[in-house]
C-alpha cells in the first residue's frame, strides 16, 4: 500500500498575528513556519503504517511557496520516503483550486491511502480533504483518532461530538487525522542526515484561481477592558452579583 | 430569482440548534436579497424536521427519507443537498458548522462546483453580494470573504447567528429522492462507542466552564464539573491538561481544539496561552479565576478573580446555585 500525506506550511500556533500592508493577509515578519499540527499527526500515522509493514512507501505532498521545501524536508527527516512540492506561483487560490492541484498530483502518484490533517490551522476551513476526495471519487472519513489497515479496507475510529464511531472504509480512500491518532515524533539526527539524500521533487503548481476571495482581513475587535472583581473567596458574592445584575447571565 | 437553501440537520425529527440558526440567517438573507428561502432535511425523521423548517420561514421544504439516506455520510448527504439545491434553483446553500456541517460544506461545494465558505460568523449584503466574516488563525484575525462564482455554500459557526422564530404561513413540505447511488455508501458504520449521552456539544453550549493546569490533577476536575452543572454548562479544558492526559481532546478549547463562543465562558486555573485565547476570545462574557494576577487570561476577562481555585470554585458553585434558586 502506498500512502500519500498532504501537508501544509502554516504559522506556528504561538504566532501573534498582524495584518500585512495589503490589508488582506497576515504579515509574515517574525512568523515561525511549521508543518500543520494535524498534518504532522497524519504523517506520524502513515509512518507507523510503514513500520508496521502495512505500507510500502510514504509520499509527502505539499502545495506552497518555494520556502515550504523546509517543511517537506522535515517530513522526510521524520521518515517519509519521498516528497513533492507544488510550488505556488502566487495569486488568490481558494480551497477548490488547492484541491484541484493536489488531486491531479495524487492521481499521478496513485496512492491507495491519502491522509490529511483534518484542518489547516491558518485558513481553518477543513475543506480541502473532502474536495480532493470528491475530485478523486473516493470516500472520505474525517476526524480519525485510530487507524487499522486491512488488506482492502481501513478500520477507523472517528471522534464526533462526544461519541466514537467505528467505521470501515474500502481502499482507495481519503482520511483526515484528528488529535489522538498518533503523537508525532521528532526527527532524529540520523533522520535529518538521511533526508538529504531522499528525493524531493519541486514542480510548478497549476495556476491559482479563486471564486472565494478574501477582500479584507482585520484583527478581532479588542475586548473592552475587564474588571478585576477582587481577591479570594471574599470576592465571590460580588462576582455573582455582577453576573446576575450586570451581565444578566444568572 | 435563484433562492437560498438551508440544510436542516436533525435527529429523530428535531432540528439541531445550529440548523435553527442557519434557518434564521437564511430568513434574514432571503429578505435582504429578495430570494426565496427553502430547506432540506435528510434521514429518519426528516419529514418532521422539514415541517419544523416550514414553520420557520422556508416556503418550500424537501425531505429525503429513502433507505440510502438512513445514516449520515458526507458523500450521500452531500449529493442529496446538492440535488435539492439544483431542484429548487438555489444558489446559496447554508449549513450549521457542526461536525456534520464541517464534512458537508466541502462535500456539497464539490458537487456544485465551488469552494465553500467555512465557519462564517457574520454576513453583510453589499451590492447584491454577501460579504462573509470568517475567523482565521483560530480567531486571531477575521477575514472578509466574497464568493464571485455563481453558487455559494457557507457553513455557519454555532452560536454566531440568531435562530429564527416559528411564525407566519407554513411552507410546502415534499418528499424528495436525490437518487443516491450505491457508490456513495462505501463507508460502513460498524459500531458507536461511548454513545453520546444527551450532551450539548462544546461549540453549541451557552455556558462553557474550562479547567487548566491550576487544577493540579484530573482528580480535581469535579470542581469544574460542579460549577458547569450549577451554571447549566459543559466542561472544557486547556491544551496543557489535554496533553497531560487529564481530559479528552474533545474538550480542548483553543487553536488545536475547539473554538467556542458561548454566552458565558469561565476559565479556572488557565493562564491564557495565546492558542487558548484564540479559541475563546469571542465568548460574550468571560470570567477568569487564577492565582496569578498577571496571567494573560485577565486581559480578555470581563470579570477577573485572583485566588486559589480550590477555595473559590466551591464557594462560587454554592453562590451560583443559591442565586439561581432565589
Amino acid at each position: 500500500m502506498i500512502v500519500a500525506v498532504c501537508i501544509k506550511r502554516v504559522p506556528d500556533s504561538t504566532t501573534k498575528v498582524r495584518v500585512a500592508a495589503d490589508g488582506k493577509s497576515i504579515d509574515p515578519a517574525g512568523v515561525e513556519w511549521v508543518i500543520g499540527p494535524y498534518d504532522e499527526i497524519a504523517l506520524e500515522a502513515a509512518l507507523r503504517l510503514k513500520e508496521g509493514g502495512k505500507a510500502s512507501r510514504v509520499c509527502v505532498l505539499c502545495l506552497g511557496p518555494k520556502e515550504a521545501t523546509k517543511e517537506v524536508r522535515t517530513a522526510l527527516a521524520m521518515g517519509a520516503d519521498e516528497g513533492v512540492l507544488l510550488v505556488d506561483g502566487g495569486g488568490d487560490r481558494d480551497a477548490a483550486s488547492t484541491a484541484q492541484a493536489l488531486a491531479a498530483e495524487l492521481k499521478a502518484q496513485n496512492a491507495d491511502l491519502v491522509l490529511f490533517g483534518w484542518k489547516a490551522i491558518d485558513s481553518d476551513q477543513a475543506a480541502v480533504p473532502h474536495l480532493v476526495a470528491a475530485a478523486l471519487d473516493r470516500p472520505c472519513v474525517s476526524f480519525v483518532t485510530k487507524l487499522e489497515a486491512g488488506t482492502a479496507a481501513m478500520m477507523c475510529h472517528r471522534e464526533v461530538e462526544g461519541a466514537t464511531e467505528v467505521v470501515e472504509v474500502p481502499l482507495p480512500c481519503v482520511l483526515t487525522a484528528q488529535k489522538g491518532l498518533a503523537e508525532p515524533r521528532y526527527a532524529s539526527l540520523k533522520g535529518i542526515m538521511a533526508s538529504k539524500k531522499k528525493p524531493l521533487v519541486e514542480k510548478p503548481a497549476p495556476a491559482a484561481s479563486a471564486a472565494v476571495r478574501t477582500v479584507r482581513m482585520d484583527l478581532p475587535p479588542a475586548r473592552p477592558p475587564g474588571k478585576m472583581v477582587g481577591k479570594g473567596v471574599e470576592a465571590v458574592p460580588e462576582l455573582v452579583r455582577l453576573l446576575r445584575d450586570e451581565a444578566k447571565l444568572l | 430569482m435563484p433562492g437560498i437553501l438551508v440544510y436542516v440537520e436533525q435527529a429523530g425529527g428535531v432540528p439541531r440548534k445550529a440548523s435553527l440558526e442557519a434557518l434564521g440567517e437564511g430568513a434574514r438573507l432571503s429578505k435582504a436579497l429578495g430570494a426565496p428561502l427553502s430547506a432540506v432535511a435528510i434521514g429518519p425523521g426528516a419529514s418532521a424536521a422539514a415541517a419544523e423548517a416550514a414553520r420557520r420561514g422556508a416556503s418550500r421544504v424537501l425531505f429525503v427519507d429513502t433507505p440510502a439516506a438512513k445514516a449520515f455520510l458526507p458523500a450521500s448527504y452531500g449529493r442529496a443537498i446538492a440535488g435539492a439545491a439544483r431542484a429548487l434553483d438555489a444558489t446559496l446553500v447554508l449549513l450549521g458548522a457542526s461536525a456534520q456541517g464541517k464534512d458537508l460544506a466541502p462535500a456539497v461545494a464539490a458537487r456544485l462546483g465551488t469552494s465553500p465558505v467555512a465557519d462564517a460568523t457574520g454576513s453583510a449584503v453589499e451590492g447584491g453580494k454577501v460579504l462573509w466574516t470568517r475567523p482565521v488563525y483560530a480567531g486571531k484575525a477575521l477575514a472578509r470573504v466574497v464568493n464571485e462564482g455563481p453558487v455559494t455554500v457557507a457553513s455557519l459557526r454555532p452560536n454566531a447567528f440568531e435562530p429564527g422564530a416559528p411564525g407566519g404561513a407554513a411552507g410546502a413540505v415534499e418528499a424528495f429522492d436525490p437518487g443516491i447511488p450505491e457508490s456513495d455508501l462505501k463507508v460502513i458504520l460498524k459500531e458507536v462507542l461511548a454513545p453520546a449521552a444527551k450532551r450539548v456539544d462544546l461549540t453549541e453550549a451557552d455556558v462553557v466552564v474550562s479547567g487548566g493546569r491550576g487544577l493540579k490533577g484530573p482528580e480535581h476536575f469535579h470542581l469544574v464539573e460542579g460549577l458547569a452543572a450549577a451554571l447549566g454548562g459543559v466542561v472544557g479544558a486547556s491544551r496543557a491538561v489535554v496533553d497531560a492526559g487529564w481530559r479528552p481532546h474533545a474538550e480542548q478549547v483553543g487553536q488545536t481544539g475547539k473554538t467556542v463562543s458561548p454566552k458565558l465562558y469561565v476559565a479556572l486555573g488557565i493562564s491564557g496561552a495565546i492558542q487558548h485565547l484564540a479559541g475563546m476570545s469571542s465568548s460574550r462574557c468571560i470570567v477568569a479565576v487564577n492565582k496569578d494576577g498577571e496571567a494573560p487570561i485577565f486581559k480578555v476577562a470581563d470579570y477577573g478573580l485572583v485566588g486559589d481555585v480550590f477555595e473559590i470554585v466551591p464557594a462560587l458553585t454554592k453562590a451560583v446555585l443559591a442565586a439561581k434558586g432565589g
